[in-house]
């Protein structure tokens, strides 16, 4: 084997041009199939993180009743935090939310949200909340940058909103903008308004109640507490996991058509070899090498140029790919101008995982795809080999 | 089996398929070699010489009678048995050379030492005194491109004999070259029959060859047409 590593060797230095425009085809593959995976893996890591800090915290208590699908739950998904819910409040590991129908009137227009009460103290998501603390007499409110944009709403800005209390009874307010944040998470943002939990308490005649409560951090075991649902971050994140899975798969196509253009050009090699190079395979017979010799050193030779790629990916690639991942990459046009959560500024994530499993599939490939057309030789007549009779 | 020759050739026949009969390349061959002989199996393009030197190479199989190279039955060997017998006891020189075009001289040299596994410093000593029997020292780092068409002839002599083979089969070996290579090339593998008594077979019909070889077989129509013995003086 040594041997075959070291005639392999010097054939693939001595071949020159031929070899290394192989190995950069192949060391571009690499770099490219890693980097695609790492903008993957970070764009799914970033939603992931955003998911958590802006919406699902480390988990969540649901009102038994509480089901976002079914708009029609929600005037009935409200319960007093009491017990040990009021506790972890207290201590700041639980913050609540009260979630309610409503609608708004910008310009004369009419909008269906979401209102949502939050304590403007919280520090558990990142929502904005502080920028409700105001001192003002008006009821402060804030809205994400979508919502903004399709109800034209601008900070300092009045607006009508509409609800029903506890009781069924309409009522109606203004409420000011005292603020626009900007998020990648459209689950926080999209036609829905954020007014502090005491005013919206306050408004439904709810005092001391709430929909949902989010955990601080993701706990392994959440104290159960009576016509509260536990939610983990397992279920909270299902569609999210979903969403990625699907798009795993996706990237998986393109991943295949890389991997199928840099084998290609190994196999083609491979194949020319096996025909340019007879007297040369004859030669190696006569001189005393097994077929079986000649093969392996074959299929070394076509394995190797997935090694010399991956010396040359690694000269090149980690720089590069170590700076995109520093520095991130911008995108243009913001995604969520699409309904796509994107963050602006997306930084891909190469895990060491992704590099090795990346290197052992392309290694393993292309031994394959050098060792089929070499099992060729396996059937060569030498003396044809030596004359370059075969066809 | 073993009849005291290097090489005995008995009642061989090598027959090769053609369309729907068979073309008969040797048709009872009975030979002898003995160690240090320095012969020519002569004879025109079509006579079997090559199927001959193949067949004694291990490169082939008879079709009939038997072929045994140094007490080894030729159409018995397993491939394993008969790429051993090449590694170790035979040399090889082609007509066109057969050099590795990617490697250097001393590389391609240095091929047959690493097929046997024998050690660094040894396998530099061994291609350093088998440049000097060919005039190459000079060469070391060349690549065949580099070189003539008597010095690729040169390297292929001296990868031949660099393991120090019992036997070196030689098919045209001159056929590519000129006049003043070929005696060039002649002489120094005379002077390595000489000194190390290795036996050269070579397959020709080049009338320079012919003038230094020391035994004659003529090959015609695959039989043994006439085989002499030249006394020089």
């Amino acid at each position: 084997m040594l041997m075959a590593f070291k005639l392999a060797l010097r054939n693939l230095i001595g071949a020159g041009l031929r070899t290394w425009l192989n190995v950069i085809v192949l060391s571009f593959a690499f770099v490219v199939i890693i980097w695609h995976k790492g903008i993957l893996d970070g764009w799914d890591r970033q939603a992931r993180t955003d998911m958590i800090s802006w919406e699902a915290g480390g988990g969540q208590y649901w009102q038994q009743n509480y089901d976002p699908y079914d708009p029609f739950t929600i005037s009935d998904s409200h319960a007093p935090v009491t017990g040990t819910l009021q506790n972890m409040v207290g201590h700041g590991t639980l913050t609540p939310i009260l979630i309610t129908q409503g609608t708004i009137y910008p310009s004369g227009r009419m909008l269906s949200v979401l209102i949502k009460g939050i304590d403007p103290a919280q520090k558990i998501l990142a929502i904005p909340s502080a920028m409700l603390d105001t001192a003002s007499g008006d009821i402060p409110a804030i809205i994400g940058t979508s919502m903004a944009a399709s109800s034209k709403l601008k900070t300092g800005d009045h607006v009508t909103l509409r609800w029903r209390d506890r009781n069924g009874a309409f009522d109606a307010t203004e409420i000011r903008i005292a603020g626009i944040f900007k998020t990648n998470v459209p689950t926080v943002d999209g036609s829905q308004i954020w007014l502090p939990l005491s005013k919206l308490q306050q408004m439904m005649l709810m005092p001391g109640e709430a929909t949902i409560l989010v955990c601080k951090q993701r706990n392994e075991s959440f104290p159960a507490a009576a016509g509260w649902k536990v939610k983990d971050l397992d279920f909270l994140l299902a569609d999210m996991n979903n969403i990625i899975k699907s798009k795993t798969a996706g990237g998986m196509v393109l991943w295949g058509i890389l991997m199928m253009l840099a084998l290609l050009a190994i196999f083609d090699t491979q194949v020319l070899a096996i025909f340019r190079r007879q007297k040369e395979i004859g030669m190696y017979v006569a001189m005393g090498m097994t077929r079986r010799q000649v093969v392996a050193l074959f299929t070394t030779e076509g394995a190797m140029h997935a090694v010399l790629a991956t010396l040359l990916g690694a000269v090149y690639g980690i720089p590069l790919l170590a700076l995109q991942a520093i520095r991130g990459i911008s995108f243009p046009v913001s995604g969520s101008d699409y309904g796509i959560s994107m963050a602006e500024r997306l930084y891909p994530h190469y895990g060491i995982r992704l590099i090795i499993m990346t290197i052992l599939i392309v290694m393993i490939a292309t031994t394959i795809v050098s060792y089929w057309p070499a099992r060729k030789i396996a059937r060569m007549k030498p003396t044809d080999a030596l004359r370059g009779k075969i066809q | 089996m073993d009849s005291g020759h290097l090489i005995t050739i008995q009642h061989l026949k090598k027959h090769f398929a053609m369309g729907a009969g068979k073309f008969t390349a040797l048709n009872g061959i009975d030979l002898t070699f003995d160690k240090g002989e320095f012969t020519g199996i002569i004879g025109p393009s079509g006579s079997g010489k090559t199927t001959l030197l193949n067949i004694i190479g291990s490169l082939d199989v008879p079709s009939e009678g038997k072929a045994i190279v140094m007490g080894k039955s030729v159409g018995d060997l397993g491939a394993r048995e008969a790429a051993m017998l090449r590694k170790t006891k035979l040399g090889f020189i082609f007509q066109s050379y057969n050099l590795l075009q990617v490697h250097t001289v001393y590389e391609n040299v240095e091929f047959p030492l690493l097929l046997l596994g024998i050690d660094a410093a040894t396998r530099k000593q061994m291609v350093k005194d088998a440049l000097e029997w060919v005039g190459l020292t000079d060469k070391t780092s060349s690549r065949p491109a580099q070189l003539s068409g008597g010095e690729c002839q040169r390297v292929a002599i001296a990868r031949a004999m660099v393991k120090k083979p019992e036997i070196v089969l030689a098919d045209e070996p001159t056929a590519n070259l000129d006049a003043a290579n070929s005696h060039h090339i002649l002489q120094t593998m005379e002077k390595l029959n000489h000194e190390f008594r290795t036996t050269f077979i070579f397959a020709t019909h080049d009338e320079k060859v012919i003038g230094y070889i020391r035994r004659k077989i003529f090959l015609e129509d695959g039989k043994v047409a006439k085989d002499e013995l030249i006394t020089k003086s």
